[in-house]
């Protein structure tokens, strides 16, 4: 675990006030001037109600729109937050928390009861922008059983909004927690390059838990994402070299390149034999600087 | 189903109750939208906590899958009258509407209205017409199946007693002996076609040539008992095979029920005009949409699915 929590704890505020100067840059005037007097509001002691329909009203206002954010700005929100980049960010949802991050200032019992009871009332996309603020939030050390909740929702939406681009989980979730988001990204279908700190946080049993998920796929004649076979690497031994090597007889060229960046992450001692076997690919990864993230992106274009 | 080039609003169905394959006929038949009122669920809540889950369920889960199936889905929040009688209930479930009545999928409070015609009934109509009046919103009026007349003619004298413009009232479930009266006083009225208890889409055919389209608009009203989602289609058919013009099949199938509750500024037809086609695989703002474990089809498979495919993968 990291010391994160205490620094996030006291800057809440100067990242509010980075999401107001981003939705005043991308709201029409009116729009902005509506968000910032119903900040403003809310952190002033507002009725129950006002809060409730503030929070749902946002994207009324805002619009959908999925916002662009540049490289100085994204480099902005990971210095104020550590891992943290504004993407795949809608104007309401941003709009949200910016919100939340407003009724803070009400202190931490009423910030925390309020903000459970919208998490329990949710509508999908109060879900999504609730989920996705958790790396923001004052207190994160409070929010650990709702990420776990969010990762067991049945909508991939909300789901992705915890494990995508989402700085929380691989900081404040327990190792079964934790490895409960890549299998499960694995099991919807859902990118696993996406998922902050998968390979600091790669372990033997998510590892065994991944091959015999990728064996539940085989017996059932479907095919298994090549990403999986990233957080396993580090902990390639002898027991899965029989998988290993069915990965790398796969027809798919992106199949066997991610066998191969597995083996190259491994510490196993029969990876060097089967690495020189396929000396051509490991010079096609090499002399096009193929990384994971590659492997991820390129399966998701090709799945889609 | 009817022309192919047709569009459909179910403004009244009860989608938790009904199946995927129910998603599937009614996207194909032509539907684009559904509105799910609030109701009880055929057993009795005997706790606010489920009613507190149920109201979830409509503004999240169920949005979530019809979107899955390439329908948009929107629901109405209220208390029913059925349950309106359990006043332990009741009481709390009134401090639940205020916390849902503002979302984004959320079109009127309702259904609301008589059952028995009891005091109860009647003591949280009238806080629930209030309430809307407060916050501006549109109301669905549930009428009884029992002394039917009587509770229509009730309902539309307590919303104006409290202030509602008949504008923004949709009276639901009439029939020949009101549907008069809910004209004459400018109230939107519904029909729903629900076989046996409700109307039969031959009487609707009759009525529309009777008293016209102004306002007028019809609904299924499927739900856990025997019902039928293509009650909309079927009946636009129908209309149209009994020389009813398009035009007019048009307004009482999908552009009435569009301008009754698109003054609530949250249904709107752009939602489904601008809907990129449904490929499950596919990611849905920035997202995949589909549940996991099996391959994901496009839309023209789930159009055209090979019912004779004894295969299941």
């Amino acid at each position: 675990m990291t010391n994160l929590s205490k620094q996030s704890d006291y800057k809440y505020r100067e990242i509010r006030n980075l999401l107001e100067n981003w939705l005043q840059d991308r709201l029409d005037k009116d729009t902005f001037k509506w968000i910032q007097e119903t900040a403003e509001n809310l952190a002033n002691q507002p009725e129950d109600w006002e809060l409730y329909t503030s929070f749902s009203g946002v994207p009324q206002h805002t619009g959908k729109n999925v916002l662009e954010f540049s490289d100085e700005e994204m480099d902005q929100a990971e210095s104020l937050r550590k891992n943290w980049k504004p993407v795949e960010w809608a104007a309401d949802q941003l709009g949200r928390v910016y919100l939340l991050l407003n009724f803070a200032e009400n202190g931490k019992s009423e910030f925390l009861e309020k903000i459970e009871k919208i998490f329990v009332t949710s509508d999908l996309g109060e879900a999504v922008a609730l989920y996705k603020g958790l790396a923001l939030y004052p207190f994160p050390e409070e929010f650990k059983n709702r990420a776990a909740e969010g990762v067991r929702s049945n909508m991939t939406t909300v789901f992705n909004a915890v494990a995508h681009y989402n700085p929380y989980p691989s900081e404040y979730l327990d190792e079964e927690a934790w490895n409960q988001i890549v299998l499960k990204a694995l099991f919807v279908e859902s990118a696993l390059y996406k998922i902050v700190g998968l390979d600091g946080r790669a372990n033997k049993t998510l590892a065994k838990m991944l091959v015999e998920y990728a064996h539940e796929r085989w017996s059932a004649g479907r095919e298994v994402s090549p990403e999986l076979w990233r957080p396993v690497g580090p902990f390639l031994d002898e027991e899965y070299s029989d998988d290993i090597k069915k990965v790398l007889d796969h027809p798919d060229k992106i199949q066997k390149y991610s066998a191969l960046l597995a083996l190259m992450s491994s510490d196993y001692s029969g990876k060097d034999e089967l690495i020189d076997k396929h000396k051509n690919l490991v010079n096609e990864i090499k002399d096009q600087n193929l990384t994971w993230d590659d492997i991820g992106k390129e399966f998701e274009e090709k799945d889609s | 189903m009817s022309d192919d080039d047709m569009m459909f609003i179910d403004p009244h169905v009860h989608m938790i109750s009904r199946t995927t394959d129910d998603y599937n006929a009614m996207r194909k038949a032509g539907v684009k939208a559904v509105i799910e009122p609030a109701f009880w669920v055929g057993q009795p809540r005997t706790n606010s906590g489920t009613m507190l889950d149920y109201f979830s369920w409509i503004v999240g889960w169920e949005r979530f899958r019809a979107s899955q199936f390439g329908i948009q889905h929107y629901c109405t929040i209220g208390l029913n009258a059925k349950e309106a009688n359990n006043e332990a209930l009741a009481e709390e479930a009134m401090d639940l509407i205020p916390r849902y009545a503002g979302k984004e999928s959320v079109v009127a409070i309702g259904e609301i209205g008589y059952d028995d015609m009891t005091k109860l009934e009647e003591k949280y109509f009238i806080e629930q017409v209030q309430l809307a009046k407060k916050m501006d919103m549109l109301v669905l009026v549930h009428t009884p199946h029992r002394n039917k007349k009587e509770g229509t003619i009730r309902s539309m004298d307590i919303c104006e007693a409290h202030g509602m413009d008949p504008s923004k009232v949709i009276i639901d479930h009439n029939n020949e002996e009101t549907v008069k009266a809910v004209l004459d006083r400018g109230y939107w009225t519904a029909f729903t076609i629900y076989p046996g208890t409700k109307m039969g889409n031959e009487r609707m055919v009759d009525i529309v040539k009777e008293y016209g389209t102004e306002r007028i608009f019809i609904d299924s009203a499927a739900d856990w008992g025997h019902s039928d989602p293509l009650g909309v289609p079927k009946t636009a058919k129908l209309m149209l095979e009994r020389g009813i013009s398009k035009e007019d099949v048009k307004k009482v199938t999908y552009q009435n029920a569009l301008d009754a509750y698109g003054q609530s500024g949250r249904f709107n037809e752009e939602d489904w005009l601008n809907r990129p086609p449904i490929d499950q695989s596919q990611t849905f703002s920035g997202n995949t949409v589909l549940r996991g474990g099996h391959r994901p089809l496009t839309e023209e498979e789930l159009d055209n699915p090979d019912e004779d495919d004894l295969i299941i993968e």
